[in-house]
């Protein structure tokens, strides 16, 4: 016993020793720690590559800059892989380990709602570049933004589009019953019936799989004149193949979930994503503001899509809300200055209402094209 | 109940179906030979559909032009690399395990499936990959008026009568050979086929090697059907295939293929007709039933304990 003992208090002293090390690490210097957490590895690791790019040319440019009030910007990367219970413990990393000032993240709705609860309790701004689920910014947590659109604003826009401009009379609604692509149905299906229009299925298909032939068919049965995805490019790009495969003409909408070149590339072929819709918001390519910025990316040979802009955009939020503010440690007070004040950023002004939403939205349509590309609808 | 959607249900369950029945294979023939769940075997599947790609976009570099030429020159590829992945893993992984407890190699096959799984990601990234649609084509039959019809493509009879043949082949050479007899005495007691002569840890390995031969030509079709794939797929249609080998009866080849069709049917016409929420938890919902009233599966022999 004496042995165990022993070495309890050794591990104690060791464990502190470390404890102190890091966060001193963190402390000392001219440092203000971000953490970047994201989906880098699994399924839709894809996006987690846009929030980087993102966020590292923004903290380079802002370093480049003077930096956060005279502090470096040291970007922390944590990966969730899109999974709620890894998600919990990057977040937990970054608080307790990393002793991040302040988190850009995380991409999916699952995971900022699993993982902001950590955040918020331990007083840190989280801002989002990305996840659209009304459930983040709906619980009250004062310390949590998003820099994107709500999937109710979302699927407004989408059933709008559906029946004033598609003119669909029967219309099919599949999700993947994540809390993103389920979110995203239901606000789709809540509008499309205000606007008188009653769907003919409202069905979920499995995350991982590739074959929906049997979903497909139900779907022509139904002869559904639209179809509307909830979910990510996973599963959209086989759905909307075996839909033309199996010579379903009902053109498909779906989400902000298949704004990347691999929605293409799931699909198997241009040729099997050409004429799918999508809402997303209105190009931040073509916002004035940010034009250096994407003549830069240009410069190096990468285009900036999806995220990355929104990426940007939300280090220079976080760290205006530390000049402004005054403080680059205290989360709450940050969130106080985010509500009371606006950002320039390269996507344009930013302004929160008093949940953390932005008060100025633009969700426009976006139609895929022959050649593995989209652009707006006008 | 329209007769159109009834068809087509049936295609897309037939072929569903196939694909799980190939794959379900290899489960059920290492579980026969050695009594222990290949955990890694949906990842060999996986990896086929990389290998298939990668020697598509080789072979069609190197100038073939004839479609079925370079399909036939994939397969072959394929089925032979795989086979070298197959026989690795065991050779790796569970040989060295033989003699320990059983949940070992159990364990050692879950480490297998996440180093393969990890193993391709970081070798070809987590996107996914495509290839171009290469055999267009279908069967419409139709009924009535000309939108409705039934279609079967391609591919679809592609896969249908690939797997047809491929189950037929291996169960002949279980049958009708000396390989076959082999195996079979190994099975059923290998210890007394070791004191015969039977070289027990060739025939385990050529097992192996017979399993993902199988695993191999699904992952070749099921690439040339969905035009795409990831790393994770060998996760989900794993799971499925497994439940399938266990359905039918895990150790007994046609129940490996039996369970599949069973699968794949239940799936495709839950799925159409009633929801697709819930398609999983009916198949599950067979397969208990199923247990419940015949233990060993659909066509598995009860096992009898020896004393």
């Amino acid at each position: 016993m004496r042995f165990f003992s022993w070495f309890i208090k050794g591990y104690a002293i060791s464990l502190f020793v470390v404890l102190v090390l890091f966060s001193t690490s963190a402390k000392a210097g001219g440092i203000v720690k971000i953490g970047v957490a994201g989906p880098f590895s699994g399924p839709v690791a894809a996006f987690g590559d846009q929030f980087w790019r993102g966020a590292e040319q923004a903290a380079h440019d802002i370093n480049a800059n003077g930096g956060v009030a005279g502090k470096k910007i040291l970007l922390v990367r944590g990966d969730d892989s899109c999974e709620p219970k890894q998600a919990l413990s990057v977040a937990n990393r970054l608080v307790d380990l990393e002793e991040v000032n302040a988190v850009m993240g995380h991409f999916c709705s699952s995971t900022t709602v699993t993982a902001s609860e950590i955040y918020a309790d331990a007083g840190l701004l989280m801002i989002t570049p990305a996840s659209t689920n009304p459930m983040v910014t709906e619980r009250g947590l004062p310390t949590i933004f998003r820099t994107t659109g709500r999937d109710d604003q979302q699927g407004t826009v989408a059933a709008n589009f559906v029946v004033d401009k598609l003119h669909a009379k029967r219309v099919a609604i599949i999700h993947d019953k994540t809390t993103y692509g389920l979110g995203l149905a239901e606000a789709f299906k809540a509008r499309l019936n205000t606007l008188g229009v009653t769907q003919v299925l409202f069905d979920g298909l499995t995350r991982g799989e590739k074959d929906f032939n049997a979903l497909v068919t139900k779907v022509k049965g139904k002869h559904a004149d639209v179809v509307y995805f909830g979910g990510i490019h996973n599963e959209a790009g086989p759905f909307a193949r075996q839909l033309k495969e199996q010579g379903v003409s009902a053109p498909m909408v779906s989400g902000d979930g298949i704004v990347s070149d691999e929605f293409v590339l799931s699909a198997g072929g241009p040729g099997y994503a050409e004429g799918v819709y999508m809402t997303f918001g209105a190009d931040p390519r073509k916002i004035p503001a940010g034009a250096s910025v994407v003549a830069g990316y240009r410069k190096r040979g990468i285009e900036p899509e999806g995220y990355t802009l929104y990426s940007y955009a939300t280090i220079q939020v976080i760290a205006a809300a530390m000049v402004g503010s005054g403080t680059t440690t205290d989360g709450e007070k940050m969130a106080e200055w985010l509500h009371n004040n606006s950002v320039d950023t390269i996507m344009g002004k930013k302004s929160w209402d008093a949940k953390g939403d932005l008060t100025i939205l633009d969700y426009v349509m976006y139609r895929w094209d022959d050649k593995g590309g989209y652009g707006e609808v006008e | 109940m329209d007769l159109i959607i009834v068809g087509q249900q049936l295609v897309n369950g037939l072929v569903l179906g196939s694909i799980y029945g190939l794959i379900a294979v290899g489960y059920t023939m290492v579980y026969g030979i050695i009594g222990m769940i290949n955990f890694a075997h949906g990842e060999v599947y996986m990896i086929s559909a990389y290998l298939s790609a990668i020697f598509l976009a080789i072979i069609t570099s190197m100038g073939v032009v004839s479609v079925p030429f370079a399909l036939l020159l994939v397969l072959v590829v394929t089925i032979f690399v795989t086979a070298i992945y197959g026989w690795s893993i065991e050779r790796v992984a569970y040989r060295p395990l033989r003699g320990s407890t059983r949940l070992a190699p159990l364990i050692s096959a879950i480490g297998i499936s996440l180093v393969l799984q990890n193993y391709v990601r970081i070798g070809q990234g987590a996107k996914s990959q495509g290839v171009p649609p290469l055999i267009d084509g279908s069967f419409r039959f139709h009924l009535g008026s000309p939108d409705s019809f039934i279609q079967i493509t391609m591919i679809q009879c592609l896969i249908i009568v690939a797997s047809l043949i491929g189950m037929g082949a291996l169960h002949y050479l279980m049958q009708k050979t000396a390989l076959g007899r082999a195996c079979r005495a190994t099975q059923q007691d290998r210890t007394m086929a070791r004191l015969l002569g039977v070289d027990t840890d060739k025939v385990i390995s050529i097992v192996f090697v017979l399993g993902s031969a199988m695993a191999a030509i699904a992952g070749v079709l099921v690439t040339l059907n969905y035009g795409s794939f990831d790393f994770h797929i060998g996760f989900v249609t794993g799971i499925k295939a497994f439940t399938a080998a266990v359905l039918g009866g895990i150790g007994s080849l046609p129940g490996a293929m039996l369970g599949g069709l069973v699968l794949g049917l239940s799936e495709s016409f839950f799925s159409g007709f009633i929801n697709t929420d819930y398609k999983d938890v009916f198949a599950f919902s067979i397969l208990v039933l199923v247990l419940i009233f015949k233990p060993s599966g659909l066509l598995g022999v009860a096992e009898v304990e020896k004393v």
